[in-house]
This record gives C-alpha cells, sequence and structure tokens, in this order.
C-alpha cells in the first residue's frame, strides 16, 4: 500500500489526532478506501463486480443471521419451521427469499467476477495471491451454498446431500467409511443436518476472513486495468474516494434492482419445485439436478462414463470435478504470456469467448436429465474445457503475436478520447 | 514444470473424455409414456402477473370445494384455520368455520386422547391419524399434503387445474403396459399416466352460495386458486413491496448515476 503518489491521511481535528495514536482505524480507512488508494483511472463496469460481491456477502450473512433465529435444524421439523418463516414470522417470508435469491446473486457477481479477471489478465503476476484467495473463496462458496440448500429438508436437499456425499464413496477401499463419518450415519439424517448448519453457520465467517485477505493482497500491487498496462505515474490514476466510491454507488443500485426483481417478483425461478415436498429417503426424484450454478460442474461429473485405466468411471467424474476448479490454482503459471490484458491478445480473446460459450454450454447439460445429446456435448465440453486450460492455453501465450500496446493507461485513456472527438467532428 | 505436467493431466482427461464419447450409444432407451403424456394447460387467475390481486369470492369457493371434496383425503398441515380470514370472512365467521372441525386433543379428566371443538389458533386437522392410515384408506397410495402443492409440482397451478380435468378414458392405441392398472385412472397430465386418485370431482357436485358455476372446470379452477394462494399466502403483499422497492431503488440508481457522472465530470476515462 505504499503508493510514492499515494495521498497520506494527516488527521486536522484533535480527536482524530489521538485516535490514530491510539488505534489507527481511521487512517486504514483512508488508505484502503480513501483517497490513500489510488486506482487505475480507466477501469470499466466490469471492476463493480468485486465490491458487489462483498455487498452480496454481507446480504447473505444478515440475512442468515435472522433466518437462524427462527430456523430449527431438526430433521423432523426443519422443513415445517421454513414454512413458518414463510408464513408467520414477521417479513420472514421477504428474508427467507432474500436469503435464497440472495446466494444466486453472490454466485451471478462473483462468475462475472471470475470472467473478468480471465478476460483481462488479473491472475497474472504480480497478482497472483489476489487469484488464489478467490480460488479459496471461490470453494468456500460452493462448500456454504450446497449446505444452506440442505437446510430446508426438501427432496432436492436430500438427495442433493445424497448425491454430493455419495463423491466420498468414489475413493477406493476408505470411500465409504469415510462418507458414513462425514454423515454421521449411512444416510444424511438428523446428524447429517445438524452439522451443515454448524458449518453453515461458520464459513461465511471464514470467507469473510479471506475476503479481507484477497482484499490486502490485492492493495499491495494495486488493481489491474482493462488495458493491463501498469500505473505508471500519479495522472493514470484517480483517489478510490470519491471516485470509485461513486461508480460503485451506482453499480450497487443496479445490482440491488436485479436482485429485489428476483427476489420479490419471480423467487421461485431458479429453484426446484421438489424443494417444496419434504425430505423422504423413501422416494427418490426422477431428476436430482443441483442449484444453477453448480450445472457446468455437474456436468463435468457427469461426462465420465467409462472405465478408464482401471479407474472407475464415478471416480473419474469426481477427480474430474474437482480438478475443473483445483486447475484454477495453476492458471498464473499456465498462462506464460507478458500481457495481461485480453485486449492486445488477439488469440486469446477468440478462445476466452470459446471458453464462455463452453461454459454455459455445460451448464446447460448440468440442468438436462443424463440422456442424449446431452451426454455427448457435456462430454465435448468438458474435453474443451480441459483442453483449454491445460493445452490450448500454454501454447497460444507462446506463439501469439500481441497487438501493439499504448505506453501508458493515461496514453490509452486519451487515445480513445481524440478517437471519440475526431469521429464527432467528422460526423 | 507445472506446463507439461498439466498438458499430461489434461490430455488424460481427454483420453478418458474421448473414450466415453465412443462407448456411449447415441441413442436414447425408447419411453413410450412421453408420447401419451401432454403439456399442462394454462389456468389464468387474479394471481398472476406483475399486478396481482385475491378474487376473494373465488377463493371462497374454492376454500368450499377443498373443505366438502379434497379434504376427504388430503391434508392442507402449514394452514391455520385463522388465516381464511384473508379469504374476506369477519373473525366472527373464522371462530365458526373453526368450530366445524374437531382436533385431537387430550381429557383433562383421563388424559386419554379425545378430540374438541377448532380453535381459530389450529391447523386445518389432518383427515387421517397417520400415513398407515391414509395409505390403508387409499389402496397403499399416500395422497399428499396439499398446503405447497402449486408450489412443489412443475408448471404449478396449470399443473393441478390439469390433472383435476384431465381425467379420461385411455386412448384406443395405449401399449398394454401403459394401461391402468386396477384401482389406477388413466390422466395424461400425470407423470407416468396412471395415478391412484379417482376423478374427485363431478359436475354439481358441489352446491355454492353465490349460485356460481359448479361444472368440473368450473370447480377445478376455484380450488386451483384456492391452492395458490394455500401455497403462498403473502404472494399479493410480496409483488407491493417488492414495486414499492424496486421503485425506490430506481430512483437511488438514476441519483448514483448522476452524482457517478457529476464526480468524474473533470477525469477522462
Amino acid at each position: 500500500m505504499s503508493f510514492p503518489w499515494a495521498k497520506s491521511y494527516e488527521p486536522q481535528h484533535p480527536l482524530m489526532k489521538w485516535m490514530d495514536e491510539k488505534l489507527p482505524i481511521p487512517r486504514l480507512i483512508y488508505n484502503a478506501t480513501g483517497p490513500g488508494y489510488p486506482v487505475p483511472r480507466n477501469l470499466n463496469y466490469f471492476w463493480n463486480f468485486g465490491v458487489l460481491a462483498g455487498a452480496a456477502l454481507v446480504i447473505q450473512i444478515v440475512t442468515g443471521i435472522v433466518l437462524a433465529m427462527h430456523y430449527a435444524a431438526n430433521a423432523g421439523v426443519a422443513f415445517d419451521s421454513v414454512e413458518h418463516i414463510m408464513r408467520d414470522v414477521n417479513a420472514g417470508w421477504f428474508i427467507r427469499y432474500a436469503h435464497m435469491n440472495g446466494a444466486s446473486m453472490f454466485f451471478i457477481v462473483v462468475y462475472l467476477h471470475i470472467f473478468r479477471g480471465l478476460y483481462y489478465g488479473s491472475y497474472k503476476a504480480p497478482r497472483e495471491m489476489v487469484w488464489l484467495l478467490g480460488v479459496v473463496i471461490f470453494l468456500l462458496m460452493m462448500a456454504t451454498a450446497f449446505m444452506g440448500y440442505v437446510l430446508p429438508w426438501g427432496q432436492m436437499s436430500f438427495w442433493g446431500a445424497q448425491v454430493i456425499t455419495g463423491f466420498f464413496s468414489a475413493i477406493p477401499a476408505v470411500g465409504e467409511p469415510i462418507r458414513v463419518w462425514l454423515l454421521g450415519g449411512f444416510a444424511p439424517d438428523n446428524a447429517a443436518l445438524n452439522r451443515f448448519f454448524s458449518l453453515h453457520y461458520l464459513l461465511p465467517f471464514v470467507i469473510a476472513g479471506v475476503v479481507i485477505l484477497h482484499i490486502w493482497a490485492l492493495h499491495i500491487p494495486g488493481s489491474n486495468n482493462p488495458t493491463g498496462i501498469d500505473v505508471k505515474d500519479e495522472q493514470d490514476t484517480v483517489p478510490f474516494h470519491p471516485y470509485y466510491t461513486a461508480k460503485d454507488g451506482f453499480g450497487l443500485g443496479i445490482f440491488l434492482l436485479v436482485f429485489v426483481a428476483l427476489t420479490f417478483f419471480s423467487p421461485n425461478m431458479l429453484g426446484h419445485a421438489d424443494n417444496y415436498i419434504p425430505a423422504n429417503p423413501l422416494s427418490t426424484p426422477a431428476h436430482i439436478v443441483p442449484e444453477w450454478y453448480f450445472w457446468p460442474f455437474y456436468a463435468i461429473l457427469r461426462a465420465f462414463t467409462f472405465n478408464f485405466l482401471w479407474i472407475d468411471a464415478k471416480l473419474w467424474g469426481v477427480i474430474a470435478m474437482f480438478a475443473s476448479i483445483a486447475l484454477l490454482f495453476f492458471l498464473p503459471w499456465l498462462d506464460s504470456s507478458p500481457v495481461k490484458s485480453s485486449r492486445y491478445r488477439p488469440l486469446n480473446r477468440i478462445f476466452f469467448w470459446v471458453l464462455v460459450a463452453d461454459v454455459l454450454l455445460l451448464g446447460v447439460c448440468g440442468k438436462m436429465p443424463a440422456e442424449q445429446p446431452w451426454v455427448i456435448l457435456s462430454q465435448i465440453g468438458a474435453a474443451y474445457y480441459f483442453a483449454h486450460f491445460l493445452v490450448i492455453l500454454p501454447i497460444i501465450s507462446r506463439i501469439e503475436r500481441p497487438l501493439p500496446m499504448p505506453n501508458s493507461i493515461t496514453e490509452a485513456v486519451l487515445a480513445k478520447h481524440a478517437d471519440k472527438s475526431s469521429a464527432s467532428a467528422t460526423a | 514444470m507445472v506446463r507439461p505436467l498439466g498438458f499430461l493431466v489434461g490430455l488424460g482427461f481427454i483420453v478418458a473424455l474421448l473414450c466415453a464419447i465412443v462407448t456411449t450409444p447415441l441413442s436414447n432407451e425408447p419411453q413410450a409414456a412421453h408420447a401419451f403424456h401432454k403439456e399442462a394447460r394454462h389456468l389464468p387467475l387474479s394471481s398472476d402477473g406483475l399486478f396481482p390481486h385475491w378474487d376473494k369470492a373465488k377463493l371462497q369457493r374454492g376454500l368450499q370445494v377443498y373443505k366438502e371434496v379434497c379434504s376427504a383425503c388430503h391434508s392442507l398441515d402449514h394452514v391455520a384455520l385463522r388465516d381464511v380470514a384473508e379469504l374476506g370472512y369477519t373473525e366472527g365467521q373464522v371462530k365458526t368455520f373453526a368450530k366445524g372441525f374437531q382436533v385431537p386433543s387430550i381429557n383433562p379428566d383421563t388424559g386419554e386422547p379425545a378430540t374438541r371443538d377448532g380453535l381459530p389458533s389450529d391447523h386445518f386437522p389432518a383427515p387421517y391419524a397417520n400415513e398407515v392410515a391414509a395409505r390403508a384408506a387409499n389402496n397403499n397410495a399416500l395422497p399428499p399434503d396439499l398446503s405447497l402443492i402449486t408450489k412443489a409440482r412443475e408448471d404449478g397451478k396449470d399443473y393441478v387445474y390439469s390433472l383435476l380435468t384431465g381425467f379420461q378414458n385411455p386412448p384406443a392405441n395405449l401399449p398394454k403396459e401403459l394401461q391402468p392398472a386396477t384401482g389406477l385412472h388413466y390422466n395424461p397430465y400425470f407423470a407416468n399416466l396412471n395415478l391412484a386418485m379417482a376423478p374427485p370431482l363431478t359436475d354439481g357436485q358441489v352446491t355454492f352460495a353465490d349460485g356460481s358455476p359448479n361444472d368440473v372446470k368450473a370447480m377445478a379452477s376455484d380450488v386451483t386458486a384456492f391452492l395458490v394462494w394455500t401455497a403462498e399466502p403473502k404472494l399479493v403483499q410480496r409483488m407491493r413491496v417488492g414495486w414499492a422497492a424496486f421503485l425506490f431503488l430506481s430512483i437511488f440508481s438514476i441519483l448514483a448515476y448522476l452524482s457517478y457522472r457529476n464526480i468524474w465530470a473533470d477525469k477522462e476515462h
């Protein structure tokens, strides 16, 4: 957090001077989000999603704490207690629907945040640690969301828990004992529901802790920007406050508009009807489907249908699903191109959009039942996913010839405005 | 080091997937039932859309259909008797309505199981004491609780309405294995075409005080509207609050945008 051009905090009021000597919280805030943190002046709207993810986390924690005051984590009454919240608790329906759709909003903004990082090379040096911590947050979010979905103890809660914990039984020899140990029984039941509730309450605070590290690690090199060019001097930057607080304020407004539309106008659109049926271990739903944010990974899991190299197809699927996320940890070293932004990487830009299409295709495949043509499409999609990160990206980062780049952020900004004014002059 | 290892791992996954592609048959197992299954028919209700309201007269008729027909087999666990006040009944009417039910209780003198008159604070009593009793009375089928039925099925209210009005004779070309077995009834809107519930409604079965039509379609429509309400009694309130929040946030966003433009006015970016 030491940029030569960063303004330094100078308390004026005696009280603030006193505070600064004893516990310099105002100094911390000034240096983290105030004029003490200079940010590239050319960030586009895709840079709003980090703050929005933070807002989503806060919304989830606040609504979740209120829900926990009324929810009962007992397999006998959990479903009824959720309906009690929906019907008899003051504004309970609002808190519950906000929490339910808040999870979706959290994943929407985090996915946009991740793909922003992929397109503009935000995972590259010197921001590898920011990216690694981000992947940790993503994994924690997935665990938290999965356990949260089990809590209403509907049919999809129960059978989702059955399928996901079944991953562990794919491990040879020790898999089944591990699964039983994790569940506290032979199938999901009261013991599993209680520990899922306990962990669902714990993990968001772990996420909050890793978010602090994520922001800390970001503030050492400072933010990336759409050109990917490093900040060279003060004129490339603006102080975070008021410039980006104002822009994030507008972004937050749009985020909340979408959130409100989803929560109030169509709260069950992203859910599954079967989860309004109480959990029944004796009746398997026709199609067991996870929540939408897991569909691409679920498609990768199910794509492996062949016992290749003496490894069971199910184990292949589980390994591949975990590998599809774990490989993100190696991304900063898989992509060796010195150029960050795909604006100046003609090949990477093409393959980035192929990856986006591929993940969307996998998402659709994960939603659909395991029938053709979805099986073969998920197999092709999964093969491309691994090829993209492990084969294509390392190769194109070597052979690609980057486009000419501006010398500085300011030059890029001024060139853009010169283009605009000459275009309007000729028009 | 990372790149060559990654390349090998990637190749491993890709070869495993190619083998899976080659060995997976491209055709699905034919499912004869699909050809006979019908899409749910749309039932327009006043509670639809972005500006919904409850048609209270219709909901009252639906409650009557539930009470006189459905409640013989189906429970309504999550709905309290007091909740029907929202359908436009007075406090006195709700009390009288509740008194009409007998709910399980304990004899205060002996501690033996007993029954007493219902109170508004009671929930709708279940028709059967437990699942075993329910199955015993219904040819081993379990009538589902109806509180959430319009949220717990794909296509919700459209499905419920279609099912109630969809009983018919099996088509002539129906394969033998899809023919209804003894005690089952053909209904193309039901997932596997044959269900244990007999056609519950017949024309003129319920007489409405307001003289509204009481053919099967009208009664099915009324009771479906009622079940939309039982599944989501806060629906209308939710939409109203939603519009207020949406309006507030629209103004907030406009002001936030203007202040953003104002603050950035001197900075090219």
